[in-house]
Order: C-alpha cells, then structure tokens, then sequence
C-alpha cells in the first residue's frame, strides 16, 4: 500500500492579482457545478410565477384601466413589469448569495480561512467572491429573459440594457450585504431581519408594481435611498426605450457609487476578519 | 549548528521577541524561535499557551503585533503570498470542503497555489496514494472517517510542493491507529526532506515526532531542546507512581520526600522520581505504604511540563 516517494518542485512564481481572483471563481464554479440544476430550475420558476400571479393574473384587471395606462405609459402591463422583475429577481438572488453562504464559508464550512491560507490574499478572496455572485447574476438574469421572451413581454434589444442594469443594480446591494455578513459572528436572525424588514419593502416600494409617484410624498425619500429604485428606473426605461439621458446618469451614478462602498467594505471586512 | 545570528540560509523560521495581541490579552509574549532546514521542530504546550497564535504568525496569516520574524527568510508582512506559496498549512480544525469530493477538495486547492490543470491532476493523484485514499477519490467527503480527513488535510497541504510544513495539532481528536498511520506518513515526509512545524499537547506526539521543540506556557518559552535533553535537564531517568485511594494520600509526601529527588502530589497519585524506580519502591514499602497500584516508568515530557509548570499538560 506505500506510495512512491514525492517529489519536490521548484518555486513557483505567485499569481498577479486577476489572476487569483479568477482562481477564487474558478472554486466556487467547481462547488456550484453539483447543485447548477436546482439553481437554473429555481431561477427560471421564480420569475415565471411572478409573471403569471402579476403581469398576467393583476395584469387583465388593470389593463382596461385608463388610469393604470396612464402609469405605465400606455403599454401593456406585463410589458411594463418584466423588466422591473429582472431588478427584483437580480436583489433577490443577490440576497440570498449574499448572506447564509458568506457567513458559512466564514464559520462553519471554513472555507474562506482555508483560501487564505494559500497565496490568495483575503482582498483578493472578496473580490472573487463578489465575481462569482456577479456571473450568478448574469446566468438567472439570462433565464429570466428567455422567459419574458417566451411571455412575449419583450419590446426590442433595449432588454439587454436592462439585463445589464439588473445585474448592477443587485450587486449594488449584494457588496454591501456581503460586507454585512462578513461582520456577522452568530447567525442571530440578522438576515432574517435583512430578508424582512430590507428585501422584502425594497421589493414591495421601488417602483416594481406602481410608480413611486403613487406613494405618500412622505415615504417617496425611503424609495430614493433604494438601489432597486434606481435600478427598476433604468431597466424599464432601457426596455421601454423611454430612459432619458440625465436620469440615466444619476440613476447610474447611484448604483455605481454603492457598488464601489460595498466592494471596498467587502475586501476591508475580508482582511479583518481573516488576519486576526 | 549554523547557529550565528544574522545567518538565515538555514534557518526556515526566525522569529526574535515575537509577540501576538488580541485586545488588551497578549498570547504570545515575547519569544524566540530558529526552525532549521530538515528538522521536525514541535512547539508543546497546554491549550492557551499561545502554540496556534505562533503558528498562525509562521503561516503568515495573522500579522505580528511586535519583534521580528522571517520566514523561508522573507518578512509575512511584506511577502505573505509568496511565503504561502511555499508552505503547506494543516490547520486545527478541518476546512476541508465538504460539499466537494475527496478529489476535487485537492484540485481546487492546487489551483489556487497557480498551478495547472494538467500539473494539479498528477499531483493529486500522487497524494491521494501516499494518504492511502486513492480508492475513496470519488466519494463525497460527509464519507470520510475522522482519521481520513485528516490524512486528506495532509494531501490537500502537499499539493503545492511546500518546503516547510505547519501542523497544528495534527492528531487531536483521533483514535490511536488513525495517529499512528498519520505519523508514520509525516516520518516519511521528514524523511524527504520537508521541515516540519508541529504544534501538540499530547507529549507522546511530541517525543515520537520532534528532533526539537520548546515548551510553551502562558505565551512564553519555558524550555527549548531536544525531548531527550528536556527530560535529562529536568526530570530523572525514572518515576515511581503510587496510587492511594481517595483521601489516603495526605501526609505521604512529608514521609517519603527524602526517598526521591523531587516528589508531585497529582489529585490522584504521588510521582517520585528518582533514578532508580524499583529501589524506591522498596524503600518505601519498608516504611509502610500500602498505595492500592504501582508504577515504574521512564521519564517523559509530561515529567518535564510538570516540573516547569507545576501543571500537568493534559487533563
């Protein structure tokens, strides 16, 4: 049973960073490749019921409405909520990769503490984290189109715009919750917290289902504050074609500006955590 | 030995002064270390003594909070990536993935060292049969005994071809034939020329294993040597045990103190030691101690930590 002698190589040069960010998503790939199937499944069926219960279901009961083509500027109303449940779909994956699976591959699979112990550094670690949750984005994101396009709710190629917008917009808010979870020491029914008194208002407020402009002027600031707000705008507007230039660019600016907090929190909460 | 300071071609490991804070508790309280090419090098200690805070140091992943330390000669806050890229790590605890088979847990540690696809393969597949696990390579690591895992974690640390290897208490919580199949693989490491670090409590792990260690105590160094000087330096050739039953044992030391060199008073046995276990033995039948068991030993590094600590190492 003994095995021949190992031999021993020489050095071999350490990975410039890219790199070893790419090697992070390469091992998270290697882990999601067994459970790909439920996850295709379940980002195809969330959707579709959602399109079933709101955009057809709702839909034939407002679309008579004067009032309701008012709002949503004369389009049908499947056509005019697809795009936004593109946003709402990329926050919630977002959120869901974003928290229990951080703070387990922190405290119970480990698996973070044993990637730092190679030459992967803990900023670079993070990045590849949030790299791999992006390219998760892309791929449900993908499978909602293919849907929407089945259900006929796709006007022209500005949906892939909104594709885009999407997937920004849910990384927006995956950074910062990632840099939450990290912090996280117990479980303690934080997320459940973040899942119900973030996620779940954020969804039902951002403009999804009606214009904020139907809101209390009171709360209409709260929806601003929301990266699915802004996210929502761009991605209908993009669909549409009716995004104008300089709302695009705010609404851009936002989005891109929490991303760059919530990737710098990340990588900080990364070092911190994984060096003490 | 190219003991000379200044000189670090040899020595894989200096460390001058070191110390780790956490908050306002320091675990490592100042100390010295020279870890030499080839050598098994064991750091013993009971829990808290400060061994996984210096480990942590060497591995270059916790930063140090003060003195000096160099690792394969370069300094962990400078060149972190590329010490670890030399080292191989068993941590304390398992990080194994669990949700990835015996073969892949290697494959994708490999890459992260920048090795190929084609380079990680031939590898692992070298690795998994010196563990002994190349027929479970396909099975899902939840299948894995305890001692397999562990033998895995070895592998997993092999994977990059280090020149210096950190174990952390590489064998706790094992059954003693798992141990013994996992020393008899890091004896024909050390054999091949790999510098081993080991940190232990069980002084067993540490006398079968280490050409050198120190003992550690409350964050400090208390002995350094070989475990055959420690127990030369601070023990005798042999140990009397006697057994009392409970409560019996007071005022026996007073009577028999003169019959050993040193006498140690456990909650449940007196050690004597002395060089010659049977003679004492003997002597203190004749002045009419009746313990309920004997015992005539060799000294160990239990003796050693006992002696420095006044402590027993394990209990």
């Amino acid at each position: 049973m003994m095995g021949e002698p190992l031999t021993f190589a020489d050095r071999r040069p350490v990975l410039a960073g890219w790199a070893a960010v790419l090697r992070v998503v390469e091992g998270l790939w290697t882990w999601y490749r067994r459970n790909w199937r439920a996850a295709v499944v379940s980002s195809v069926l969330q959707p579709l019921l959602m399109l079933m219960a709101f955009g057809i279901g709702f839909g034939s009961l407002i679309d008579t409405s004067a009032r309701a083509a008012q709002a949503t500027g004369g389009v049908r109303y499947l056509v005019y909520l697809a795009p936004a449940l593109l946003a709402v779909s990329a926050v919630q994956t977002a959120a869901f990769e974003s928290s229990y699976p951080i703070l387990s591959s922190f405290k119970w699979r480990r698996t973070y503490e044993a990637v730092t112990a190679t030459p992967i550094t803990p900023g670079q670690l993070a990045v590849g984290q949030l790299t791999w949750i992006a390219l998760r984005l892309i791929m449900s994101g993908g499978a909602y189109l293919l849907v929407i396009m089945l259900f006929g709710a796709v006007r022209g190629p500005g949906v892939l715009a909104a594709w885009v917008f999407a997937v920004l917009c849910g990384m927006a808010f995956s950074a910062l919750l990632v840099a939450f979870s990290a912090a996280q020491e117990q479980e303690g029914g934080a997320f459940t917290a973040i899942f119900r008194f973030v996620v779940l208002p954020m969804t039902l407020f951002s403009g999804t289902f009606f214009p904020i402009s139907q809101l209390p002027r009171v709360v209409q600031p709260l929806a601003w504050v929301s990266p699915l707000w802004h996210g929502t705008e761009l991605a209908r507007g993009a669909a549409l074609g009716t995004l104008q230039l300089s709302a695009a660019a705010g609404h851009l600016g936002y989005l891109v500006a929490l991303l760059v907090v919530g990737v710098q929190l990340t990588r900080w909460q990364f070092r911190v955590r994984l060096t003490r | 030995m190219p003991g000379s300071v200044g000189i670090v071609s040899d020595s894989l490991v200096q460390a001058r002064g070191l110390r780790k804070r956490f908050g306002r508790f320091e675990a490592v309280r100042g100390i010295d270390i020279d870890v030499w090419a080839g050598e098994v090098f064991g750091f013993l200690g009971p829990n808290g003594a400060g061994k996984s805070s210096t480990m942590r140091m060497i591995a270059c992943v916790s930063p140090r909070s003060d003195g000096e330390l160099q690792v394969l000669g370069m300094d962990p806050d400078v060149d972190g990536p590329q010490i670890r890229g030399r080292l191989g790590v068993v941590p304390q605890q398992d990080n194994l993935d669990t949700e990835l088979s015996v073969r892949d847990n290697l494959h994708v540690y490999g890459r992260y060292f920048g090795m190929s696809r084609a380079a990680v393969r031939a590898r692992a597949a070298e690795l998994l049969d010196f563990v002994q696990l190349t027929d479970r390579a396909d099975d899902p690591l939840e299948q894995l005994s305890g001692g397999m895992k562990r033998r895995l974690t070895i592998a997993r640390s092999l994977i990059n071809d280090p020149e210096l290897m950190l174990l952390d208490e590489p064998t706790t919580g094992l059954d003693p034939q798992a141990r013994h199949l996992l020393w008899d693989r890091l004896f024909r490491l050390k054999q091949q020329g790999v510098t081993l670090i080991i940190s232990t409590h069980y002084m067993d792990e540490a006398e079968q294993l280490c050409d050198r260690l120190v003992v550690m105590d409350g964050g400090l160094i208390v002995a350094e040597g070989s475990p055959r000087e420690l127990i030369a330096r601070y023990s005798t050739r042999e140990v009397l045990e006697l057994r009392f039953p409970p409560g019996d044992e007071h005022g026996w030391p007073e009577t028999l103190s003169d019959l050993a060199d040193r006498v140690e008073q456990l909650p449940d046995r007196l050690l004597l030691y002395a060089a010659d276990g049977e003679a004492t033995l003997a002597a203190a039948h004749r002045r009419g101690v009746q313990p309920t068991s004997t015992l005539v030993r060799r000294s160990s590094l239990e003796d050693v930590f006992l002696r420095l600590t006044g402590r027993s190492l394990v209990h």
